[in-house]
């Protein structure tokens, strides 16, 4: 078991973070270039693309960071049902920070476009060209993007109503404050000592 | 920083759940201005694709404009000549392949060949290294408008009056009088007359790009590519035939391949690069960069050209876009027309049946 499991470990930390703002940003990069016909659409769009691969490059080191560090356990006074739908809403923006960029790149090689990351840099297509596989797989970037923004929505709702109603250390976990702070005699951290968090379980 | 391990006193509980509440809803609001909600007026993809479909009618599967046309497939023979200027893979010496579609402008995919004076080349050449260059060419010297919104106020002013079914008149006059820059289009399409033959047409890719060469240093250039046939044949054109371009294509393709030279004219400084109405002087160079050879034409509708969006921004390294706004909207709407076309190839709910007035064309 993990010697501090009151907060996330600083990569964990550092790795949610950046990921927050970027991913964030290719939703407003994404919503913005589909509903421009101005040069802002080639720009974002130039912008977009290799943004979303390192996304998915971040995502996959994310995972292995979080392998390597469990994550702490939530409060152990949480209603069971408040603490599986933080569970199934961490899954579900795991899933989707990897779903969108691979769905992306596999729409670009499905409409028989090269998968240009700037000027000269290509990636292999990594589905055989369809205009039926385009279709389906574009149409599900776009709504796949609407329920990433709604579960973030709920999940930035969520990490304030930790902060600032409940005050239970859930939102210091990841800002880094509690790292300071651990060693006040809180009993609320003592409830998170006692959680029971597995190494694969989603906190 | 000290802060309290218990939850908060009821009185501030209401002031953090209204904080909570404009936060997310500032949120919506942020991503609802990005995306042009508080915007109506905005220019968007989707409202230039959709007034294609008002002014022609909606045929599924097809594309939103450039509607009729006939797959072709071929290659360029690259000579070395434009080396100089662009680093692209494809101007190297030797042989690209090529896949490209003849067209009509204009939404019908049954209208007559001689109902515009207009025809089209597109161009995929996909190089060596995997990377590609489209190009999409009108057989015209210059485009009637420099801006997309000039360009949706057109396609608005040709909107048919549902009492006519023609346009109205006195709409495309104040159209005109409103955009001075239509002139040079104007005096062109006077004299224009629809050809008897694709075989024959000069196509102009009328916007401008950049050329990077293996230094790094920018060329504006143009291009254009102009046919070794020049003899059309007369009777192609007979009276009462709506098809004859596609026949007459077939045809000649069964006797030999059909060439057309690749000329990319260089701008020289204070030549305009973000103006499609304008035409640079005539005296400025122009490099013979090689031989497009057309070998094979297949319908659309069946053909390699079909699933491919000619968006002029997909470039290899060597050739960028200028600044000409008419590139990215181009690209933009595009991606509209080509999402639309093959949602309806996959039959997806929700997708766009065959209008009336389509239902009436295609009888
Ligand atoms: C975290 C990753 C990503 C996110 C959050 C994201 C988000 C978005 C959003 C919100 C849109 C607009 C959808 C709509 O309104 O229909 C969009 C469109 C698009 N995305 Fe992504 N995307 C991601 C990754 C990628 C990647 C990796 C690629 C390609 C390599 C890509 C290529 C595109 C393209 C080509 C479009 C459509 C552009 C157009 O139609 O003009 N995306 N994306
Ligand atoms: C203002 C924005 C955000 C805030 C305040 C925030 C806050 C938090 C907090 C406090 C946690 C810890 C929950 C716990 O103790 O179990 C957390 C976890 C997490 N956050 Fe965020 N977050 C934000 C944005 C995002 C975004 C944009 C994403 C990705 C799309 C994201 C993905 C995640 C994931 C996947 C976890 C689970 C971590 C794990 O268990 O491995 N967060 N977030
Ligand atoms: C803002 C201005 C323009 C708009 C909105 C526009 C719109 C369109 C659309 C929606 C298509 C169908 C695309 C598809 O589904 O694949 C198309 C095709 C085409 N356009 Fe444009 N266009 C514009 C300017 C131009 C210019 C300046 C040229 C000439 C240089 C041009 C040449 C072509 C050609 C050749 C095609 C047919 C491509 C093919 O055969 O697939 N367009 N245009």
């Amino acid at each position: 078991m993990n010697t501090n499991t009151t907060t996330f470990a600083l990569p964990a930390r550092v790795l949610h973070w950046l990921m927050a703002v970027l991913i964030v940003a290719m939703l407003f990069i994404g919503v913005g270039m589909v509903s421009s016909v101005s040069e802002r659409h080639a720009w974002l769009l130039a912008i977009h693309k290799p943004l979303g691969i390192a996304i998915l490059v971040l995502a996959v080191v994310r995972l292995a960071v979080r392998w390597r560090n469990p994550p702490p356990p939530l409060p152990a006074d949480l209603p069971a049902l408040q603490k599986l739908a933080a569970h199934a809403s961490h899954w579900l923006l795991y899933a989707l920070m990897l779903a969108m960029p691979l769905i992306g790149w596999a729409m670009l090689s499905a409409g028989g476009y090269p998968v240009m990351l700037g000027d000269s840099l290509r990636l292999p297509a990594i589905f055989p060209a369809s205009p039926v596989a385009f279709a389906v797989l574009r149409h599900l970037h776009g709504w796949l993007a609407a329920l990433l923004y709604l579960t973030f929505l709920a999940h930035m709702g969520a990490a304030l109503y930790h902060g600032l109603i409940r005050r239970d250390g859930v939102l210091s976990s990841m800002d880094g404050r509690r790292a300071a702070t651990a060693i006040l005699p809180e009993t609320v951290d003592a409830a998170r000592e006692t959680g029971d968090a597995e190494p694969g379980d989603p906190a | 920083m000290q802060k309290p391990a218990v939850p908060q006193p009821h009185s501030s509980r209401a002031a953090s759940w209204v904080l909570i509440a404009a936060v997310l809803a500032l949120a919506v609001a942020a991503i609802g201005c990005v995306g042009g909600w508080l915007a109506p007026h905005r220019l968007t993809p989707q409202k230039l694709v959709d007034q294609f479909q008002r002014n022609a009618g909606t045929f599924p599967g097809y594309r939103r404009n450039h509607a009729k046309g006939v797959c072709v497939e071929g290659y360029f023979d690259s000579n070395g000549n434009a080396q100089a200027y662009s680093a692209a893979q494809v101007f190297a010496p030797g042989r690209t392949p090529v896949v490209g579609r003849f067209a009509l402008p204009g939404s019908n995919p049954y209208a007559p060949d001689s109902s515009v004076p207009i025809r089209s080349l597109a161009l995929r050449f996909t190089q060596a290294n995997g990377q590609q260059w489209r190009t999409g060419m009108n057989s015209m010297t210059v485009f009637p408008v420099a801006t997309p919104q000039a360009f949706f106020a057109q396609l608005q002013a040709q909107q048919p009056d549902p009492a006519t079914g023609k346009p109205d008149p006195a709409k495309l006059a104040a159209f005109f009088a409103a955009h001075p820059e239509t002139a040079a289009f104007r005096a062109w399409a006077k004299t224009a007359k629809p050809s008897a033959s694709y075989a024959t047409e000069r196509y102009d890719g009328l916007n401008a790009f950049f050329f990077v060469d293996a230094h790094g240093q920018r060329h504006a250039v143009r291009w254009h590519v102009v046919p070794e046939a020049t003899k059309a044949d007369s009777d192609a054109a007979r009276a009462g035939d709506t098809d004859y371009l596609a026949a007459d294509l077939a045809r000649r393709l069964q006797q030999a391949p059909l060439r057309w030279h690749l000329l990319v004219t260089l701008a020289e400084a204070g030549d305009p690069t973000n103006d499609a109405t304008k035409t640079w002087p005539d005296d400025r160079r122009s490099i013979d960069a090689g031989t497009l050879v057309i070998e094979s034409t297949t319908p659309q509708d069946s053909g390699p050209c079909r699933d491919v969006n000619y968006d002029p921004l997909v470039l290899p390294d060597g050739i960028e876009a200028s600044d000409d706004p008419l590139l990215p909207a181009r690209s933009a709407a595009y991606a509209d027309s080509y999402l639309r076309r093959t949602s309806e190839e996959a039959h997806l709910p929700g997708t766009a049946a065959m209008d009336a007035k389509a239902r009436g064309e295609a009888r």
